[in-house]
């Protein structure tokens, strides 16, 4: 009989970027198989449903879900699998803030459909079928089930309870093995903590950070395109809204060590609840301007200040159900 | 769908289905397959600034994030107007085969390759990573991990992370590479073309050289007699990175040559209404439903598509061993399950282009930004993703904010291809409602050939495709349903 740990994962809206992640472990994957029972692979659970349904309550020790929860089925696993676990883990962007996929809740799901399925110049659909539209779906008198595309995507934590959080798109190997090895010493942080990745912000180990003063003032924002910076010197000083200085560090600024700023994807430092609001009083403290129609037209440079501070949490966002109801 | 992951992306989410209907003699009706995901990015993309998407749409797919980061990089150059420098697209070229051997590596000894590489009528419990250690060694499997992890490490190196990589800006590429950075990129290029050479020779022993594999690969329960699509060069050989869409007929003439600006005119979208991914064909001829042949619209992408359309590959090595494969069951070569051959060539044209740019001596030049002059409008792109052609096509305002963004994501252009195989095989080895454990591993085989995205599920150790068979009669009853338990 068994005593060994019980180990399970599963992806929902995500891209497979967190199998990944977890494939580049490497030869450590070997060292985790040692330890732990790896009772289902993303992959394999949807064939394990039955299982898992037999298996008593609390009987997986964790489950590692990644991806945003977006189709029905989703929501029905995960709950089934927080049931049967005794730890739950939101691994990566998407299951902790919703991730890049999140910024489609600046949509409503009839846009999004009709995007995809009615208007894209490639699309040939004079009956204007939309493959959600018609459930169940009728084949030959058959009643085939699709899943529902919900009206938004959530990340894991609005659908059950969450105990950690491992942060990043993805997390990285050493983030991973740090969270994992967290877990295996039994020496737990209390829940709701983010594991595996640092405490401080990302400057704290980026290889700029010494060339960058304790107070950065601006004049003007820069944007990839047309700006090649030194790369020998703090991103944000030479303008580039790097968000360095409000993210999680725990992947050793590997964006900026490409000459490219931070985009955020290891979300907020503790306490920080809504990424996007610190982010953008942030870029405005920096800038050194008075005039307020100055700031404005510096800031307007940028052009797409959502897609800027909330690229991973959108669904987290305060301002989420204001943005929505002006949209309406 | 974009979503559809695909490839990845998109990935499937996790599963495939399968719906088989049967009819009163209990012979197969209609096979389906149904891919159940959609995360919406060509609506999502509206609003963004346009130097994000190739960091945006690298998420469409974990495990080909370079795929869409360079397509869609190859957007940008176009919508600003702005090629990039020499160097710079040596330096994309070079990571995008990088890129293209480790991700054929993985599927040729990880997903698809246990299917020969063991036999696929070996015991399910072998049929996995654990059955090609006995098979070939563990010294070779290692030595598969091992050169994974050299490449993959080259490209985090160049593209800041590997998995969703950075460096793709308009007119080049963020990061140039440092002088004392090129000798590993030289030792792990010879490497890797050893590797490839090496995976082509266990190929034939294990497989070409086995009559009943042989036989298997070139039966019809996997032929399919379609159209093929694929990305040349000015010679009309083989290339990733660029060059022109051509599409050869069932004959293997030239049905046409196109720049990816016309692809409107070419390629159409279908959608059924019982899956969320759309069903590419050919404009041309149109959509003609699930039917394969000249008649049909239906074409095909990814490794054998694209030995198809070329007139030869640019490599010697990779060359002798197309003209072998040529000599061996001639073209243009329908046989789906010949996809994992076709592979294994790509490997080595791959590695070898990987040598030749690691020692050419522009790479280490440090020129590797044009800076973008023009107002953006309207841009495509395009580049042959290891399951198939991959296009963006993004209109911007003046500023750069994306306002319409469109995809035709690689595992789409097979889609239609693959419900065809999923049905064919379903009507060859289903009779009189018998059905067994045998006919998942068939079918499993025909579709996991294209290294469909959906099986990026499968890109873990256990290698094999979640699956799930659900068997109606003709008045809707459900009657089985079969599991594929890993």
């Amino acid at each position: 009989m068994s005593i060994r740990p019980k180990v399970a994962f599963y992806w929902c809206a995500s891209c497979g970027g967190c199998e990944e992640a977890v494939v580049d472990l490497g030869e450590k994957i070997l060292d985790v198989v040692n330890l732990v029972d790896i009772v289902f692979w993303p992959v394999a659970m949807d064939f394990k449903i039955p299982d898992i349904e037999a298996m008593p309550d609390d009987s997986i020790t964790v489950s590692f879900i990644n991806g945003g929860v977006r189709l029905s089925e989703h929501e029905k696993i995960v709950k089934l699998l927080r049931r049967k676990s005794m730890f739950v883990v939101a691994y990566g962007a998407c299951a902790c803030w919703g991730g890049i996929p999140g910024l489609a809740n600046n949509y409503r799901r009839e846009e999004i459909l009709e995007r995809a399925y009615i208007t894209t110049p490639t699309t040939v659909n004079p009956e204007k079928i939309i493959p959600s539209q018609t459930r169940p779906v009728e084949i030959n008198g058959a009643k085939i089930d699709l899943p529902e595309f919900l009206p938004s995507l959530k990340p894991l934590d609005e659908v059950i309870t969450v105990d950690y959080y491992v942060p990043g798109c993805p997390p990285t190997p050493e983030v991973t093995w740090e969270a994992i090895n967290i877990l295996l010493s039994g020496k737990l942080p209390s829940k709701g903590s983010v594991i595996g990745a640092s405490n401080k912000s990302l400057c704290n180990e980026c290889p700029l950070n010494d060339t960058k003063p304790e107070n950065v003032l601006i004049k003007e924002f820069k944007r990839v395109v047309h700006f090649v910076p030194d790369p020998n010197q703090c991103l944000l000083v030479q303008g580039l809204p790097c968000l360095g200085p409000v993210t999680r560090g725990g992947c050793s600024a590997l964006c900026i060590k490409a000459n490219m700023p931070c985009t955020g994807c290891f979300g907020p430092l503790d306490n920080i609840h809504d990424y996007g609001g610190k982010a953008i009083s942030f870029l405005g403290s920096i800038l050194d301007l008075e005039d307020e129609e100055q700031i404005r037209k510096e800031i307007s440079k940028l052009p797409d200040i959502l897609g800027l501070i909330y690229k991973y949490s959108l669904p987290k966002s305060g301002l989420r159900n204001i943005l929505r109801s002006v949209r309406k | 769908m974009r979503e559809i992951v695909i490839d990845p992306i998109t990935r499937l989410e996790g599963h495939g289905k399968i719906i088989i209907f049967i009819n009163d003699v209990g012979n197969v009706d209609r096979a389906y397959i149904q891919i159940p995901e959609l995360r919406g990015f060509e609506k999502f993309a509206e609003g963004r600034a346009v130097e994000d998407m190739p960091q945006i749409t690298a998420r469409i797919c974990g495990v080909c994030p370079m795929a869409h980061h360079m397509a869609s990089t190859k957007t940008l150059d176009d919508l600003y107007n702005c090629p990039p420098t020499l160097t710079a697209r040596k330096i994309r070229e070079l990571m995008y085969n990088i890129f293209m051997l480790e991700d054929h590596a993985l599927h040729v000894y990880i997903l698809g390759g246990p299917d020969f590489i063991v036999g696929p009528t070996s015991p399910k419990e072998e049929r996995n990573i654990l059955g090609v250690i006995n098979k070939v060694g563990k010294e070779n499997v290692l030595r598969v991990i091992s050169i994974r992890k050299k490449l993959r490490e080259i490209n985090l190196m160049l593209g800041g992370k590997t998995i969703h990589p950075v460096s793709g800006v308009p007119g080049g590429v963020s990061r140039p590479i440092k002088n004392n950075e090129l000798e590993k990129i030289k030792q792990v290029a010879e490497e890797s073309v050893e590797f490839a050479k090496f995976t082509m020779k266990l190929f034939k022993t294990l497989v070409l050289s086995n009559d009943q594999y042989f036989n298997l690969i070139t039966s019809d329960a996997y032929t399919h007699r379609t159209y093929y699509m694929g990305l040349v060069d000015e010679k009309n050989q083989l290339n990733f990175y660029d060059g022109k869409i051509r599409v050869v007929d069932p004959k293997g003439n030239e049905f046409a040559k196109f720049d990816v600006h016309q692809y409107l005119e070419y390629v159409g979208e279908h959608v059924e209404p019982w899956t969320y991914i759309k069903f590419t064909f050919l404009k041309k001829i149109g959509w003609k439903g699930f039917i394969d042949g000249e008649d049909s619209g239906i074409y095909s992408v990814a490794p054998l598509a694209r030995l198809n359309v070329s007139q030869s590959l640019p490599t010697h090595e990779a060359q002798s061993a197309f003209e072998e494969m040529i000599s061996m069951i001639g073209r243009p070569v329908h046989h789906t399950l010949a996809n994992h051959w076709a592979r294994v060539i790509e490997m080595i044209y791959a590695a070898e282009r990987i040598q030749e740019l690691a020692n050419d001596p522009d790479i280490t030049d440090q020129n590797i930004r044009n800076i973008p002059k023009d107002q953006p409008s309207e841009g495509m792109g395009v580049v042959e993703a290891p399951r198939g052609t991959l296009i963006h096509h993004y209109i911007t305002d003046e500023r750069g904010v994306v306002k319409q963004a469109n995809l035709i994501v690689a595992t789409q252009n097979n889609a239609a291809r693959i419900a065809l195989s999923i049905d064919k095989a379903a009507k060859q080895l289903i009779r009189q409602g018998q059905i067994n454990e045998g006919i998942l591993n068939m079918i499993e085989m025909a579709f996991r050939a294209y290294d469909p995205c959906h099986a990026c599920g499968t890109h873990s150790l256990p290698g094999n495709m979640p699956l799930a068979v659900y068997i109606y009669d003709m008045n809707g009853k459900l009657l089985n349903v079969v599991r594929h338990n890993l």
